[in-house]
């Protein structure tokens, strides 16, 4: 079944611009200086910056009905990204092309209106809600306040995303701390889906529930994507989640897109060392004696990040070349690309 | 669901792991309380909760229903009688009436007096506690919501009322407006906002930080329904204990500018200048005129004090439950 979306979708490619298009965006977080500090650099006090790059310069598209997931290890600015993606975070550089329009150059009713398409599902389904807001108000607020349906249809619209959510509609003026994991993360998703979005942004949604409702949540997204022709993006460090659920996989590390290819492509011949190494940390039943290689060293501190291809420290094909010149992302295969200097090796 | 309800009847599931499934599959069983009216529940079953709360409601029935419970009206001067003045408490007076409290040096019936001084010294402090509020909540939230150079004027602002000793502002307002029960209220408000926008500000920064305002965001509801309906309400646990631990702040503060004789005029004394009043016959033996009026007021603020003493441990979430 997946083959066969893929196909599909490869023939939409061709045709339509993407759903949604990440150009070249960063986005940096610096310590604004204080007082004291703009007193000292106008004493003639060097300047001590702290930046952190949270995403540095990353480029991808996201298409119609295509589940993306986005994943890396914790701190590597994949959740920088989801929020970036879902509006709630700003770019420092670099554009968000929505439909092929630039998200920041529309009028604000269109940037409402984009604003709508794109929802997100956060981590924390209980944090995620109001805790003073009945069910019922915190689904139908948003979709009221921008009259998505007639005020004459709202209750018949909100009854039936919940359901579909599965979600007991009586259960509409309860609060959100009289409900389970699970059954807040579905309240979480039925917000979402009263606006219809055409994307939804997964950080980490099914992280904090247990295996079992994982799987029940997991089956609801894909449930709901055949339903509304609903894109994803997946932001998980779950590469197991990943692999079954994406059309598409976007491998970060540092702020940096490492690699981004087709599921069965990235998952059977990852190029970059550092997919490589990711991908043999995923737990299988069929190497269940095979001895078990961890990445070797930590994850460098962001404010500091290495110079040139910033996996290098840890990477065991490290070259002189690497220490120096970032790698830029290249095409290695149709529709794979990766960062990586050994490529060029010829 | 069914199918637990016949294996428990077939006794294949053991009582007490039937009980724990059913607990865990059905909502819990709290009925849906709001946060606010569990946190009142509480501080009525606690003793000293109960007391304060007695003792603020029968203060405020008192001074509310003054028309009606005052023997007396004070502000009338036609059915005050001079020859009166300075009754000890208990006695009669010519036309036949007796002044439990006494009377003061006017001849009023102290005990109508304190009911109507206590209405002013109320009234004062609520309503400048309100507008302080009101004030005071939209710049905090403001402050917290906008962030960035806005915050930092606003907090400067706080830092600058708050490093000036309250009385000192309040003195310095009242010589400059002058006297009235609007006047005053104004020189308390200046001198109050400030907490209400140092503690609102600090809740919303922490609830700003919640995921709930990003969905808010996320679904593109305007700043004015984020800060209003998902942030506000989020913060109205601390704001009520400073609220309530202000409106005692203001009735003492007023008080002592009556006291100190800037504060209301004399036609409409509230308790601080009805203690002035007696503070020179304080020698002579004439003890009553002062000290009822001060019990009436070391009342109100005790039993003010002891409800936000208990809403502030009942509204903190580490003291929960």
């Amino acid at each position: 079944m997946i083959s066969n979306s893929q196909t599909q979708l490869a023939t939409a490619d061709d045709q339509q611009a993407p759903l949604l298009e990440i150009d070249h965006v960063t986005r940096r977080f610096e310590r604004k200086p204080d007082f004291a500090a703009k007193l000292a650099a106008r004493l003639g006090a060097p300047i001590n910056r702290r930046t952190v790059h949270a995403v540095d310069d990353a480029s991808f598209a996201i298409h119609r009905r295509e589940v993306v997931g986005l994943v890396g290890e914790s701190g590597c600015g994949k959740s920088t990204l989801g929020r970036i993606v879902a509006g709630i975070d700003n770019p420092t550089e670099g554009r968000i092309l929505y439909n092929g329009d630039d998200v920041a150059h529309v009028s604000s009713e269109e940037a409402r209106r984009f604003q709508l398409k794109i929802q997100m599902i956060f981590q924390d389904p209980l944090d995620s809600l109001n805790p003073r807001y009945r069910i019922g108000k915190a689904v139908s607020e948003a979709a009221r306040y921008h009259k998505v349906v007639p005020e004459a249809e709202m209750t018949a619209h909100i009854e039936k995303v919940l359901l579909q959510c599965g979600v007991d509609p009586t259960t509409q003026n309860r609060f959100p701390h009289q409900f389970s994991g699970g059954q807040r993360q579905r309240i979480g998703i039925a917000r979402a889906l009263a606006v219809r979005p055409e994307l939804v942004v997964c950080d980490e949604a099914v992280a904090s529930l247990d295996v079992s409702i994982q799987a029940q949540i997991i089956n609801l997204f894909m449930d709901l994507r055949d339903e509304y022709d609903l894109a994803y993006l997946f932001v998980s460090h779950d590469i197991g989640v990943v692999r079954h659920i994406s059309d598409r996989v976007v491998v970060m590390y540092l702020g940096r897109i490492v690699e981004q290819g087709t599921t069965a492509d990235l998952f059977a011949k990852p190029n970059h060392p550092y997919t490589q190494a990711l991908l043999g940390q995923v737990p299988s039943l069929k190497r269940r004696h095979s001895s078990f290689h961890t990445i070797k060293g930590e994850i460098p501190s962001p404010l500091k990040p290495p110079s040139g291809c910033h996996f290098h420290p840890r990477c065991p094909h490290a070259m002189d070349i690497c220490k120096q010149a970032r790698p830029p992302l290249k095409e290695v295969a149709s529709g794979h690309m990766s960062a990586c200097h050994l490529n060029d090796k010829g | 669901m069914t199918d637990l309800t016949t294996e428990m009847k077939q006794g294949t599931i053991p009582p007490e792991l039937a009980a724990e499934i059913a607990a865990a599959n059905s909502f819990p069983p709290e009925p849906p309380a709001r946060p606010v009216r569990r946190a009142i529940k509480r501080v009525l079953t606690d003793p000293l909760g109960l007391v304060g709360t007695l003792i603020v409601v029968l203060l405020l029935l008192a001074a509310l229903f003054a028309h009606w419970i005052a023997p007396q009206n004070p502000y009338d001067l036609a059915v005050l009688d001079i020859m009166d003045n300075r009754l000890s408490p208990g006695s009669e007076s010519f036309s036949g009436m007796t002044y439990w409290l006494g009377t003061d040096d006017q001849g009023r019936d102290l005990f109508s007096a304190i009911l109507y001084g206590l209405r002013t010294s109320i009234f004062v402090g609520i309503a400048s506690a309100g507008i302080a509020l009101v004030i005071g909540s939209v710049m905090g939230l403001v402050s917290a919501y906008f962030g960035g150079r806005i915050d930092t004027l606003v907090m400067r602002l706080v830092d600058i009322q708050l490093s000036f000793p309250p009385i000192l502002v309040a003195l310095i307002l009242l010589a400059i407006l002058g006297q009235g029960v609007d006047k005053i209220i104004v020189a308390l408000v200046v001198t109050q906002w400030a907490y209400y926008a140092r503690t609102v500000r600090g809740a919303a920064l922490v609830e700003r930080g919640r995921t709930y305002v990003d969905a808010a965001r996320c679904l593109a509801l305007p700043s004015r329904m984020v800060t209003l309906n998902h942030i506000l309400p989020n913060c109205l646990p601390p704001l009520i204990v400073v609220a309530t631990m202000r409106v005692a702040y203001a009735v003492s503060l007023e008080a002592t500018l009556s006291f100190l004789g800037i504060g209301l005029p004399v036609t409409e004394p509230s308790l601080g200048l009805l203690i002035s009043n007696g503070n020179k016959y304080m020698l002579s033996g004439d003890w009553w005129i002062s000290v009822f009026p001060g019990v009436a007021l070391l009342l109100l603020i005790v039993g003010i004090n002891l409800v936000g003493d208990r809403l502030r441990d009942v509204l903190n979430p580490k003291f929960k439950d």
